[in-house]
């Protein structure tokens, strides 16, 4: 702006300049009204879902009512009833229980991996740097029915042990990968000099690379934990009792009984079961937005 | 780093007297060490994604039963199928569709964040990134209870408004654009977020100069920011190609590939054939249509990157 004002003669100066700032603000006006638009687009179902939580069946029977509001008085029973009748905590559990497993595993083999193909280059590295980066780009609908025959052959079919077994070839992959950027993008000044206090691979790694890195590390440990939280397709193809079943399908299949939607009861157990991701996106925003960004960009 | 090889290992004393042979050794040992710290991983993709994909090539050779071979004759009986062909077209419609309106609004809301003062920047790019963070299973939930028959929250609104209601998922052609539209919706905050790091790559002199020259806003997006961000949203474009080609999650939660099968894709095909009718043959053989598409578009993506890495750094 300065430099338009500048090149245009000197008596226009000043209704140049207020002429632009009345631009600007309108382009800033237009830029928030459009913006509001694309807001409620992105914000409706999920704001949709916590109306339905909090409703009564009796207020969701009347088709007359506005849906989009709650007219006739918020409750918490549709929550009550999720807790006390199905099988909504069994998933939970089932739930955390291969997630952490998964995010442990994923981080110790990316990380040991990721070290070694950033830092110590040896025989077919940068093969296998492009190898892993090509296995990210398989998606699990490819593969899900070998691996189903696979688990079924070492009779986990049905079990939640499969989903530790098979979610790491969603997560760790990526997970190598941006590590690597993370990882060669620490100057190599200091393990020269960890290498002249005679330090260890093993030392170094754990002393240098994982403190100085740590910013990468939670990302790929957010990335690793959203996607073993959501995954849905190998649950939904190798597990079918409840006692086994995960979140999302255990939502999605077993809460619905017979004919007879409890939509309120269905969003409450929605809500409840994307909390744990929305939560860690609340407050670590930075690292999972690095995370996602980083995928294409480093490497 | 041969330097590094130098010293590591070697105490000051007898550095000095290091022949090249024990070096070659030490080589050899940083290698192993370096190969050990790889073998998980190559564990996992050898055992859990190179052997199941040649493992579906040889499945989808067999009869329903698994007991004799019967070569290609599963691929034929696909392609003589009309329901298969139009499992094809879905895919190939919900696929472009999906991804063009994604890019599109990607671009159109990454400008409009960009355009504001940053400090407003980060509440709005953590609001409009709500949708990529819900599990995809459970917000498609959500949808399919806004386009319920009997209790649409949409259909409410447009009769209130005085339209009549839509029949989202029982009609063919409107279960498609919902499919297409929950898409859409949850796939668009990602493109939003690659594109305003890419945008604020952007050198601001290029700009500055653009202005020095009298161009106006769309002849600087045409002339500057579509070039600077041709490699980005190529690799975004064809990420997305790949992973809503084979999109699973939307069309079995919301139409389950009905009504009369026109909303199948491969991936709830492949399901329905491999899983709900226990023809694990059928279903990898149609599963495995979809490898010639998705690795045309993995080898862009790699030339993409490699190029992208080259001009980072």
């Amino acid at each position: 702006m300065t430099s338009i004002t500048a090149a245009a003669p000197a008596g226009k100066r000043l209704t140049v300049g207020a002429s632009l700032r009345r631009n600007r603000r309108w382009a800033l006006y237009t830029s928030y009204f459009f913006l509001i638009l694309f807001a409620i687009f992105f914000l409706l179902p999920p704001y949709y879902m916590i109306i339905t939580a909090f409703k009564t069946d009796s207020e969701m029977a009347k088709l007359a009512t506005n849906p989009w509001l709650i007219t006739g008085g918020a409750t918490l029973d549709q929550f009550r009833i999720l807790l006390r009748d199905t099988d909504f905590l069994i998933f939970f559990k089932n739930t955390v229980i291969v997630t952490v497993c998964v995010v442990v595993i994923t981080m110790v083999v990316s990380i040991l991996a990721a070290f070694a193909l950033g830092r110590m280059r040896f025989w077919g590295s940068s093969i296998l740097a492009t190898g892993i980066f090509l296995t990210y780009l398989v998606p699990d609908t490819l593969l899900f029915i070998p691996l189903f025959q696979i688990v079924k052959s070492i009779g986990l079919l049905n079990s939640y042990w499969a989903m530790v077994l098979v979610y790491p070839t969603l997560t760790v992959p990526f997970c190598t990968w941006i590590m690597i950027g993370y990882f060669q993008s620490i100057p190599k000044e200091l393990d020269e000099a960890a290498l002249i206090d005679g330090a260890s691979h093993m030392q170094m790694l754990l002393r240098i690379f994982i403190p100085v890195a740590l910013p990468g590390i939670i990302a790929a440990m957010i990335f690793a934990f959203t996607v073993s939280w959501a995954a849905f397709v190998y649950p939904m193809a190798f597990l079918y009792s409840a006692d086994q079943q995960v979140l999302t399908v255990g939502t999605v299949t077993s809460l619905i009984r017979a004919d007879v939607y409890k939509w309120g009861m269905l969003m409450a157990g929605a809500l409840l079961a994307a909390a744990p991701p929305l939560v860690i996106y609340a407050f670590l925003m930075d690292y999972y937005i690095a995370g996602l960004t980083s995928g294409a960009t480093k490497g | 780093m041969a330097d590094t090889v130098q010293t590591w290992g070697a105490t000051a004393t007898d550095k000095a007297a290091a022949k090249p042979n024990t070096m070659q050794l030490l080589l050899r040992r940083r290698s192993t060490v370096a190969f050990l710290m790889c073998l998980p991983l190559i564990a996992i993709i050898v055992c859990l994604v190179i052997y199941p994909a040649f493992y579906s090539i040889y499945l989808s050779l067999l009869n329903k039963a698994q007991t004799r071979f019967i070569g290609l004759a599963n691929f034929t009986y696909l392609m003589s199928r009309d329901t298969f062909w139009m499992v094809v077209y879905q895919s190939t419609i919900f696929a472009l569709a999906a991804v063009f309106f994604k890019a599109l609004i990607g671009l159109i809301t990454a400008h409009l964040v960009n355009n504001l003062p940053a400090k407003g920047q980060r509440k709005w790019r953590g609001m409009l990134l709500v949708p990529w963070v819900i599990p995809l299973a459970l917000s498609t939930l959500g949808w399919w209870w806004m386009f319920d028959p009997t209790n649409s929250a949409f259909n409410y609104t447009l009769r209130s408004l005085g339209f009549s209601g839509v029949p989202w998922l029982s009609d063919p052609y409107w279960a498609r654009f919902s499919v297409i539209l929950v898409n859409v919706w949850y796939g668009a905050p990602f493109f939003l977020i690659m594109y305003l790091a890419a945008l604020k790559s952007v050198p601001e002199q290029l700009y500055e100069a653009a202005a020095i020259d009298g161009a106006n806003a769309w002849q600087k997006f045409i002339h500057i920011t579509l070039p600077m961000m041709r490699n980005i949203i190529a690799i975004t474009v064809l990420f997305s190609l790949i992973v809503t080609f084979a999109n699973f999650d939307i069309v079995q939660i919301m139409t389950a590939g009905g009504p009369r099968n026109m909303t199948h894709m491969f991936a709830t095909y492949s399901f329905l054939l491999g899983i709900r009718s226990g023809d694990l043959p059928l279903g990898a053989a149609t599963s495995l249509f979809m490898f010639p598409i998705l690795a045309i578009a993995a080898i862009f993506i790699l030339r993409g990157v490699r190029k992208r890495g080259r001009e980072i750094g």
